[in-house]
């Protein structure tokens, strides 16, 4: 392959991982739980793109096999999964008092990113160079930046994209310094998002139905002493 | 071959508790399927104890994606006996529940399921694998935490899947960074073993960071402090023969996992895992010590003990001389024992008053001999009163550590230890022998205990018989170590130290 083919290809994977990292810091901030669901879908589309970009780079089947995985799983099972075990009603929430608000949360989100930066490049300097680029600093800011949405974000659907954004982020790092992980592997931890998914989703529809909200992160009776004990005989029921 | 035969029961046992027969086909199905994995596991661990290696392929010559060694076959045994003892306690357990026929197939399909997936931790000798399985023991034993559909029942089932998830993701990455040290340091194959030959060629730099990510990731399933928060939640809403599952053997296979990234970074130089276990390890201990003190609510007393006991083996793991290992797998099996039997005895003290609070419980001796006496010796085993399994193990760690002159750390953990048995026999005394308070009456009676406080409360056979048989091994190994548990316990300590 010629070196310029090879410098646009890596131009447009650097482009993939700059969405990417705009994708999970429009989740961070969303409150409409449709767009988070559109963001995922979009994030999981561009670590699709990254992983055929770079499978096209080094001829690697490994990572084509990791793109058709992730073009059907995220952007196709995941909605329709959501659908069938949650109640319809989790798309049409919006979360109007946020833990913190946007601006505060997206400047702990840029903090966080160049962390991850500094994280990131020590590690992509450690391996060989043709394994280096924007991808795992970009990864490692994915991956933050869904651990944080999971503490600043009440809902169910944001809580449960935040968790696959997790994964989609230890992805997008591992498609670059990771690419020869057996296919088994690749489709069981596909299979493996789908039971969050589904086990999420049931977990949705039973808080919905007792309780009575899907706001779940605003649930809180279990505390150590101080707060009124829970009253409730459990065998009784 | 029965490695393979470990996992297959599991899984038809829960296919066949799904066919709907009468309630008592998925309790024995599950009950035979149990004992029967408990003989497969103590035929393998024996064969292993007496120095038989066991690797079983699942194609020739390609990854070896299933492996079995001293240590492995230990949390295997434990897993199987304490999923034994939690199946017999179910039967009495559920029956007092009163449930609808789907509503008991379910819990006991997922309790299948949720054994099949710990069994599959210690056998999966890949690391991305083992990462799977971990995943799902969560997601397997969520809906068990939410049984009850209370809402403090559902409020931990998420918390508990949230954080768990959380922290899969980040071991997620840390197990891909490891994968790319075992490629930058030229291959080989990815297993536990491929791993530690690998070690010394690996760039220090990606090995410190999978570890510290991994540490991180699945010390937040085994509760270690500060990622606890979500364990007494979720170790006392569940039904108490899965809190017996949960705190008993969950975190000792997840912790199992932790453990087997110590001889890949001792096989590195310059390489200190040892310092992390400590330091995680003591806090650990001294929190859970001083949370045990406040709590109002008996079933997340044994659950902050098992952070404490966590923080010891980890501690104990920490100072990495082969006869800490040793004490430390000693504990490893004193404290699943003795925890699942605890959470039995809290379960049957909720089957005679139907309220977990310890301010509402008084003289529980006067109305069910039985819970009384066994909440009592529980309390007494797992704060490590002699001459009980959990007292012969922590004195060995203590020693281990004196030996080495690290006094500090012992003395630290002394002090820790004693804080917590003060902590646990305060409260557990005055549950059990303390006189009712005037005014303040005993819980609300339950259905099944019409009348007032004085009639007394009989368990049921099953529980009863669930008491005894997890409280033989808790007698038995702290006065006497069988040759073939002492060849396994040393197996599993060489496992770490190699």
């Amino acid at each position: 392959m010629s070196e310029a083919t090879n410098q646009m290809l890596e131009n447009l994977n650097a482009l993939a991982g700059g969405l990417f990292l705009l994708a999970a810091f429009g989740m961070v901030a969303t409150r409409q739980a449709r767009g988070c669901l559109n963001l995922f879908i979009t994030q999981s589309l561009l670590l699709a793109a990254s992983a055929a970009l770079l499978g096209f780079r080094h001829h690697s089947e490994h990572l084509y096999g990791v793109a058709v995985v992730n073009l059907i799983s995220k952007p196709l099972v995941v909605p329709w999964l959501l659908r069938k075990t949650s109640p319809e009603e989790i798309y049409t929430r919006r979360e109007v008092d946020q833990v913190l608000n946007i601006p505060t949360a997206l400047l702990m989100a840029l903090a966080l990113t160049i962390l991850a930066y500094f994280l990131g490049v020590p590690l992509s300097n450690a391996v060989e160079a043709e394994f280096r680029g924007p991808n795992v600093p970009i990864g490692i800011a994915g991956l933050l930046l869904g651990a944080f949405t999971l503490t600043v974000r009440r809902e169910a659907v944001p809580l449960l994209l935040g968790v696959l954004a997790m994964e989609n982020g230890a992805f997008f790092a591992g498609i670059a310094i990771a690419r020869n992980l057996p296919m088994l592997v690749e489709l069981a931890i596909a299979t493996d998002g789908l039971i969050i998914v589904f086990i999420m989703g049931v977990l949705t529809r039973a808080v919905q139905k007792h309780v009575g909200t899907t706001a779940v992160g605003e649930m809180a009776t279990l505390k150590e002493a101080g707060a009124e004990p829970v009253k409730e005989e459990a065998v009784a029921k | 071959m029965s490695a393979l035969i470990i996992l297959l029961i599991p899984l038809v046992a829960t296919a066949l508790v799904c066919i709907p027969l009468p309630k008592r086909w998925p309790m024995g199905v599950t009950v035979v399927a149990c004992a029967a994995l408990l003989v497969l596991t103590a035929q393998l661990a024996w064969r292993i104890a007496a120095g038989e290696a066991f690797v079983s392929a699942l194609h020739a010559g390609m990854l070896k994606w299933i492996a079995v060694d001293g240590l492995s076959a230990l949390v295997l045994l434990l897993i199987a006996l304490v999923a034994t003892t939690a199946s017999i306690f179910s039967i009495g357990y559920m029956a007092q529940e009163g449930l609808t026929p789907g509503k008991l197939r379910l819990y006991y399909a997922n309790y299948n399921l949720f054994i099949f997936s710990m069994l599959a931790v210690p056998m999966a000798a890949e690391p991305t694998l083992v990462w799977i399985v971990v995943e799902l023991t969560t997601l397997c034993s969520a809906l068990l935490v939410s049984f009850d559909n209370t809402h403090s029942a559902l409020e931990a089932a998420w918390k508990y899947v949230l954080l768990s998830l959380m922290g899969a993701g980040m071991a997620l990455f840390g197990f891909l960074v490891l994968f790319a040290a075992m490629q930058a340091a030229g291959g080989g194959t990815y297993t536990w073993d491929g791993l530690a030959a690998a070690a010394p060629q690996m760039p220090p730099i990606l090995l410190q960071t999978a570890f510290v990510f991994i540490l991180i990731g699945l010390g937040t399933k085994v509760g270690l402090v500060p990622m606890h928060t979500w364990l007494p939640d979720a170790h006392s809403q569940a039904p108490s023969p899965v809190c017996a599952l949960l705190s008993g053997v969950e975190t000792t296979a997840i912790l199992y996992v932790i453990l087997r990234m110590f001889p890949v970074m001792r096989a590195a130089p310059h390489s200190h895992p040892e310092a992390w276990a400590i330091v995680l390890g003591l806090i650990s201990v001294g929190v859970a010590a001083f949370l045990l003190l406040q709590v109002r609510d008996y079933k997340r007393m044994f659950a902050f003990s098992t952070v404490e006991h966590m923080g010891v083996i980890l501690t104990a793991v920490g100072l990495g001389t082969s006869a800490a290992s040793y004490a430390a797998m000693q504990q490893i099996v004193a404290h699943s024992v003795t925890k699942s039997f605890c959470f039995f005895a809290a379960g049957s003290t909720l089957l005679a008053l139907g309220t977990r609070e310890i301010g509402a419980v008084r003289g529980l001796i006067r109305r069910s001999p039985g819970a009384g006496a066994a909440l009592v010796l529980g309390g007494l085993a797992i704060t490590g009163a002699p001459p009980l399994a959990i007292f012969l193990s922590e004195f060995s760690i203590l020693k281990a550590g004196l030996t080495q002159g690290r006094y500090v750390v012992t003395g630290l953990l002394a002090i820790f230890i004693v804080i917590a048995f003060f902590g646990v026999m305060l409260h557990v005394n005055r549950m059990v022998f303390g006189a009712q308070e005037n005014g303040q009456h005993a819980a609300p009676a339950i259905h099944h205990s019409e009348g007032s406080n004085g009639n007394k409360y009989r368990l049921p056979f099953s529980c009863g018989l669930a008491l005894i048989l997890a409280a033989v091994p808790m007698l038995l190994l702290g006065v006497y170590i069988p040759k073939p548990l002492h060849d396994l316990l040393t197996l599993a300590g060489a496992a770490l130290t190699k």
